[in-house]
């Protein structure tokens, strides 16, 4: 990160081992990282409860019961009940289906275009390249909720004229928060770009008549997948959090959709009587973006080809 | 350094153009009709509705529109609030110094917790002291500042009642009793922030003494028989600042976008619960005004991070 060079060199792993893969020997590495291992289990367990849970635990969502209102955690609610009496297990995991997929929608968002908009940077010099890295720093400089908010303001009625309410606020939040998390993919990509292109692989590809598309597709862009996996990891975590914030303002879906955000949303006011129904879905919130954010970390010791361990 | 600090404002004008340009284009493509709050009430007919458009001109062509806007905006003159009757500029300036106040006091927070807690780590790598330092820096900033908001209400206000949850702009006392509830109320919205920026800053600071401890020149300033303490302090963290600076300047946006949020928990009255409450009222003078602000501020400490590093940094040439 300073830009000098390490007191001495690394030693070279000279030992013969038996070939692997290279995808064997990301996870042998992974493996070594518990917190991300333990996260892993983890996050997983919450991905399924929240696909299978619905299905298994058949409280409707919407179902308005005042003789069951703002109940404490017992075997019937064992989250609780809200200020309609609905069941704040049910609502919890329909939520997290939202929640999870607004995340991954926005990441594959960012993900595209900060490749695109990296890779065009990265294979071209000069003028394309300045305007491309120029637009990426001004984006970078956005205030990005403030505009999140201005953008949802002035395009959900017509959005939602056009698709229907919920479609279209989905679509517009997760083109929203792809959007504004795209710059540092782009980065990173850019500078894969510009240190893979001079190395003798792709010197030898292009010898042999690869052509330009071929070369960055079959040589250049594999190679430099490893960084772009990591960071697209936390942007998983980073989206969540951001979709969550603008239902927690109470501007992202709306009331009807329980998402985590909103469920914490209409929770803060009876946060003395009723603390309950804001913790269980914090904590959904919480333990998703800290299991994304470990396994990033365990990512980026199992994905970075020059950590020798 | 006059020269120095010259050109890079030069620099952030094409950058607050940038802003600026983005800004209006999407306000131009928004469907409807921004102003129709004015427009469509019935109260006004057809002929001073027209007149009422042309004199805000917007039937001219999207260039023209543009660039009055942006002299609008240059000149001060930033609109009239369709909610409050008060003019956009007054009410942005009576709560800025608020906004303010709360984001620096959090980032002086962030800073006392991240400085020493990355350097301690990142001088023992692998101890226990780094590991846990590690481990409570990832809930740090995994916990949404939504969420510790609310966690710290139920706990320091329901649970125990020593903090008012509702920040209060209209204290009666005077003197050392208004710093104090000042202060007592101010303690919430501060932590919330100062700790998700300071978890988030502690692994930068850890990761950037990692990568300076290894060189050269501090081996050699050892060898020197300085003692341990100066070769942090003089040779490591001095170096470290500088890829943490330039970190520290990109995360303002989410410093920003945290403030908000904050102020609509504490009911702080500063400019991020203006522009909620703005949002929810359909007062777009207000909205507008509001996020241009923050990106003035965003490219304001852009500058000054530029600023720092030019200091920190002796390879940057100020000429």
């Amino acid at each position: 990160m300073a830009g000098s060079t390490l007191a001495s060199a690394t030693a070279s792993p000279a030992a013969a081992r038996p070939r692997v893969t290279p995808g064997a020997e990301a996870w042998r590495r992974f493996r070594k990282h518990r917190l991300a291992v333990v996260s892993l289990v983890l996050l997983s367990g919450i991905v399924l409860a929240v696909l299978v849970g619905p299905l298994v635990w058949t409280l409707p969502v919407d179902e308005i019961d005042f003789s069951a209102q703002l109940q404490s955690p017992s075997w019937a609610h064992p989250f609780g009940t809200d200020d309609l009496g609905q069941d704040i297990l049910a609502r919890v995991l329909h939520g997290g289906r939202i929640s999870l997929a607004v995340g991954v929608a926005a990441m594959l968002v960012a993900v595209c275009v900060g490749v695109l908009v990296g890779a065009i940077a990265g294979m071209s010099r000069g003028r394309v390249d300045a305007a491309l890295m120029w637009l990426t720093d001004l984006f970078l400089s956005l205030p990005e909720l403030p505009l999140l908010l201005l953008i949802i303001y002035l395009f959900r009625d017509g959005l939602g004229q056009i698709v229907g309410p919920e479609a279209g606020v989905f679509i517009m939040i997760v083109a929203v928060i792809g959007g504004f998390r795209w710059m540092p993919v782009a980065r990173l990509v850019r500078a894969q770009f510009f240190s893979l292109r001079e190395k003798e692989f792709v010197e030898a590809a292009r010898a042999l008549g690869a052509s330009r598309p071929r070369l960055v597709v079959r040589h250049i862009l594999p190679n430099a997948l490893g960084p772009v996996i990591v960071a697209a990891t936390i942007d998983v975590a980073a989206a969540i959090i951001a979709e969550s914030t603008l239902s927690f303002l109470g501007l992202g879906f709306p009331p009807d959709i329980p998402t985590w955000g909103r469920l914490l949303f209409d929770a803060k006011d009876n946060l003395d009587f009723a603390p309950h129904w804001a913790i269980f879905p914090g904590l959904a919130i919480f333990l998703t973006v800290l299991t994304i954010n470990f396994i990033g970390d365990g990512l980026r010791d199992a994905l970075d080809p020059r950590r020798v361990l | 350094m006059t020269n120095y600090v010259v050109r890079r404002l030069l620099i952030a004008i094409p950058s607050l153009l940038g802003i600026s340009v983005i800004l209006f284009t999407v306000l131009a493509l928004a469907p409807g009709d921004p102003f129709e709050e004015l427009a469509t009430n019935p109260a006004i007919p057809p002929d001073v509705r027209a007149a009422l458009r042309a004199s805000l001109g917007l039937d001219d062509p999207v260039w023209t529109r543009y660039f009055s806007w942006l002299t609008a905006m240059l000149r001060g003159d930033w609109g009239y609030s369709f909610v409050s009757r008060v003019n956009v500029d007054q009410l942005i300036l009576a709560r800025l110094p608020t906004t303010l106040a709360i984001i620096g006091a959090s980032q002086v927070l962030a800073l006392a917790i991240a400085l020493p807690v990355g350097v301690m780590a990142a001088t023992r790598p692998y101890s226990v002291f780094d590991q846990v330092a590690n481990t409570l820096a990832f809930i740090g900033f995994s916990l949404p500042t939504f969420f510790t908001g609310l966690l710290l209400i139920l706990l320091f206000s329901i649970t125990l009642d020593w903090l008012p949850f509702v920040y209060r702009a209209d204290l009666t006392s005077t003197g050392w009793t208004w710093w104090g509830e000042q202060i007592r109320q101010s303690i919430m919205p501060v932590a919330v922030l100062g700790l998700f920026q300071g978890a988030a800053w502690t692994r930068f600071v850890r990761s950037a003494v990692l990568d300076v401890i290894r060189l050269d020149h501090v081996t050699t300033a050892r060898a020197k028989g300085l003692p341990e303490g100066s070769v942090t302090l003089r040779h490591v963290v001095r170096n470290a600042l500088i890829p943490v600076v330039t970190l520290v300047a990109l995360q303002m946006p989410t410093v920003f976008g945290g403030a908000i949020v904050t102020e609509q928990i504490f009911r702080v009255p500063g400019i991020g619960s203006l522009l909620i409450s703005a949002i929810l009222a359909n007062d777009t003078p207000v909205i507008m005004a509001v996020t241009f602000v923050f990106a003035g501020l965003v490219i304001f400490f852009n500058l000054l991070a530029d600023v720092i590093y030019g200091w920190l940094d002796p390879r940057i040439s100020y000429s």
